[in-house]
């Protein structure tokens, strides 16, 4: 299970990821001695929680959580992946790259302040990005004398702002991290609350159904040619499936030449199988020799994929290089590299308000927008909405290969033709 | 529906694999970095089920400190020739005649002194990308590390350059002299490590396991007696039950008193554990920073 906690700087969002780390037995002694020593060094009395995470040496200088940082823990019940990200508005890019793998997002408020401005757009990065699940922890309950109104207000206050969102699943625990209330253990300061504490929540949540299962879609990576005596012929099509569902036999289709084939092997990381299943790394034989190679998608033929070169999509620009309009960049999505030119720049988000902000001037680091695109090659896609892992791209820049930006795909506004897919006739 | 469904430790694989396959599609010249320890073991049977019924499509390379432990030495060769893989080792020995590597005095690790032999043999056999067994959960400076970790025309790794890895979509465009290294166990745990080697049954050097050892206290720590290493006058010679967590430099590495023969003593042994892996390690106390400016110099 891989969650994301985000929060601002004083939220206690390392406080908790801390405690978290501490309840659950999973801070080891080296690491404590290390924190004391810290604190000796400090003048401080009390160990920092926060700096169990804040790794890199010009964070721990500046007191700030600058990149993401992975935390691993794990109860007797399940095991958890944390992408830690920094709250700060410069720090979008790492917030967006955090949640784009995550199961839950973990939103954190103070109690004191309530829905500020960063929670909301937490929330929104999240949404954009499609996590599941999302838990909103109100903290410093103990500084608001754990108080349930405030609780509710707050509640109340983040419900208000719900409809802009597209959320799933939503739910909302109020919290000490500091006192540890509510986070590992019941608390006895709030009788009043009755769900359950952050932990049991992490562990309970229902995440099989996060990947989707019904339209098989496979990125073809890597083309497997043993050239041995035993396999002579054989041509292995690996790579990860990003949907759904297959079953040896299969018919499928290959995007975008149009050609179809059978399915006449599977084998998964447990060796020959009968079928196979998102999100697993497999390769597979087909009945004909036709030609596929890395770029090309392996698709089923109910939903087909959408297959085009003009292209809608949300972007989060995550360069100190502005975006161009009208400029070459490399797009990377699924397995295939083509190149892709900006025409349009639709809205943009106000990072503040979150309103959509028509005919902005331009597009630079942390911006998220909407744009319209041309690729130079087709891309075989469909909307973020429905799969993340078939929907979201990169953007590289040509000349230093940086990742300049990451986006997710919409459906194209006008309809598009259905591929022809041409018979392999023996 | 309910049988689709993959345990925390097939996810760790399928994402693995879907790493390693991308290397091999996206690199001219990858090489899988291997030691024999229990992490590149875990990354050579990964790579196996990436490309079977095919053979690995990377030759395997190896820095030899010359304070590795023999048995590592021994079982690297071994598992190679059993698999047809071409391996090629790197000595620091080697690096420190011909100046490319330079001992500081005092300097009893041969730790930092990988780092220019490494690179050196980079550049000798123009990798592109090297992988490596290294994980997020070992060392703090590690949490912040990519998959795909960019590494400019010195070896060196610059925290702010890394590129943001979304989805499964990795960026492994390089310039020339530029090159990557590639961390496929990144979100590996050390129990999801021994949980996959008691799953996939995978043979291991013994000194993983308890096993009668001379060793001297030193530092709070029990390190091997052997040549390189004898005991300093006043210290104790004990023969003890012991075995070793990690292995890094023969004269660093901390061994830990176990009567563990199974796996799944291990186990056990590991969900116990109070202290990290690395804490028997004296190369990451040097300082809070240690493992941060190592990385820098071009670390894996």
């Amino acid at each position: 299970m891989r969650f994301t906690t985000a929060g601002s700087v004083d939220d206690g969002k390392s406080t908790l990821i801390g405690r978290l780390l501490h309840d659950s037995k999973s801070i080891f002694e080296d690491q404590w001695e290390s924190l004391e020593r810290s604190a000796d060094l400090a003048g401080g009395t009390e160990v920092n929680l926060a700096n169990l995470t804040d790794g890199l040496r010009s964070e721990r200088e500046q007191g700030i959580t600058i990149d993401v940082a992975y935390r691993y823990f794990a109860t007797p019940r399940r095991k958890f992946i944390i992408a830690d990200t920094p709250g700060h508005v410069q720090y979008t890019r790492n917030m967006v790259t955090g949640a784009s793998t995550a199961n839950m997002a973990l939103v954190l408020i103070d109690a004191r302040n309530g829905v500020v401005e960063q929670s909301k757009r937490h929330a929104y990065i999240s949404s954009l990005l499609g996590i599941p699940h999302m838990t909103v922890c109100i903290n410093k309950m103990d500084l608001v004398d754990y108080n349930e109104e405030r609780f509710r207000e707050i509640r109340e206050a983040f419900y208000a702002f719900i409809p802009r969102l597209d959320i799933r699943d939503i739910s909302f625990i109020p919290i000490s991290a500091l006192k540890g209330d509510n986070v590992v253990t019941e608390s006895a300061n709030m009788p009043w609350y009755h769900g359950p504490t952050l932990l049991s929540h992490l562990e309970d949540v229902y995440i099989a159904s996060d990947w989707n299962l019904k339209d098989f879609r496979m990125p073809v990576q890597y083309v497997i040619r043993p050239h041995t005596d035993e396999h002579h012929d054989y041509r292995g099509f690996a790579g990860q499936i990003t949907g759904g569902t297959l079953k040896v036999g299969d018919q499928i289709g290959v995007l975008p030449s149009g050609d179809r084939s059978t399915v006449k092997s599977i084998r998964t990381h447990n060796g020959p199988s009968e079928e196979a299943f998102c999100p697993q790394s497999i390769s597979l034989e087909l009945e004909h020799n036709i030609d596929v190679s890395r770029g090309d998608t392996l698709t089923s033929f109910d939903n087909l994929p959408y297959t085009t070169q003009d292209h809608d999509a949300h972007l989060c620009w995550m360069h100190e290089k502005p975006l161009q309009l009208g400029k070459k960049y490399l797009i990377k999505h699924g397995s295939r590299i083509t190149k892709v030119v900006f025409r349009e720049l639709v809205n943009k988000i106000d990072v503040h308000t979150l309103e959509e902000v028509h005919e902005p001037i331009g597009m630079g680091l942390n911006d998220i927008g909407r744009v319209r695109f041309k690729s130079m090659g087709a891309l075989v896609y469909d909307a973020y909405k429905k799969n993340r892992y078939v929907g979201g791209f990169v953007i590289i820049d040509e000349a230093s290969n940086d990742t300049l930006a990451a986006g997710m795909l919409r459906s194209p506004d006008k309809p598009q033709p259905v591929p022809d897919f041409t018979d392999y006739v023996i | 529906m309910n049988q689709y469904k993959l345990t925390h430790l097939e996810l760790l694989e399928t994402e693995a694999i879907h790493v390693m396959r991308e290397v091999a599609a996206e690199f001219e010249r990858p090489t899988l970095m291997f030691s024999g320890g229990k992490d590149s073991i875990v990354m050579l049977r990964l790579a196996e089920k990436a490309f079977r019924p095919a053979r690995i499509p990377f030759p395997l390379l190896n820095v030899d400190t010359g304070h590795n432990f023999p048995e590592l030495n021994e079982f690297r060769d071994r598992r190679a020739k059993e698999l047809g893989a071409k391996l090629i080792i790197r000595t620091v020995e080697d690096a420190l005649a011909k100046g490319i590597a330079t001992q500081v005095p005092g300097e009893i690790s041969r730790n930092r002194l990988q780092i220019p032999t490494l690179l050196a043999a980079i550049e000798e056999f123009q990798f592109d990308a090297a992988i490596g067994g290294a994980r997020r959960d070992e060392e703090k400076a590690r949490a912040k590390e990519r998959f795909f970790s960019f590494r400019d025309e010195f070896g060196q790794w610059e925290p702010k350059k890394q590129r943001p890895e979304l989805w499964n979509i990795y960026n492994g465009r390089l310039l020339p002299g530029q090159n990557m290294r590639v961390f496929p166990l990144s979100n590996w745990t050390e129990t999801d490590v021994w949980e996959y080697i008691a799953q996939e049954n995978l043979e291991l050097p013994h000194i993983y396991f308890a096993h009668e050892r001379e060793v001297v206290r030193r530092k709070g720590q029990w390190l091997p007696v052997n040549d390189l290493q004898p005991p300093k006058e006043g210290e104790e010679v004990k023969t003890l039950r012991v075995r070793v967590r990690t292995i890094g430099d023969i004269m660093t590495t901390g061994c830990i008193e176990s009567d563990a023969t199974e796996i799944t003593d291990i186990l056990a042994e590991v969900a116990s554990a109070r202290v990290t892996e690395r804490g028997g390690r004296a190369d990451d106390k040097v300082s809070e920073s240690s493992m941060e400016d190592r990385k820098r110099e071009g670390y894996f």
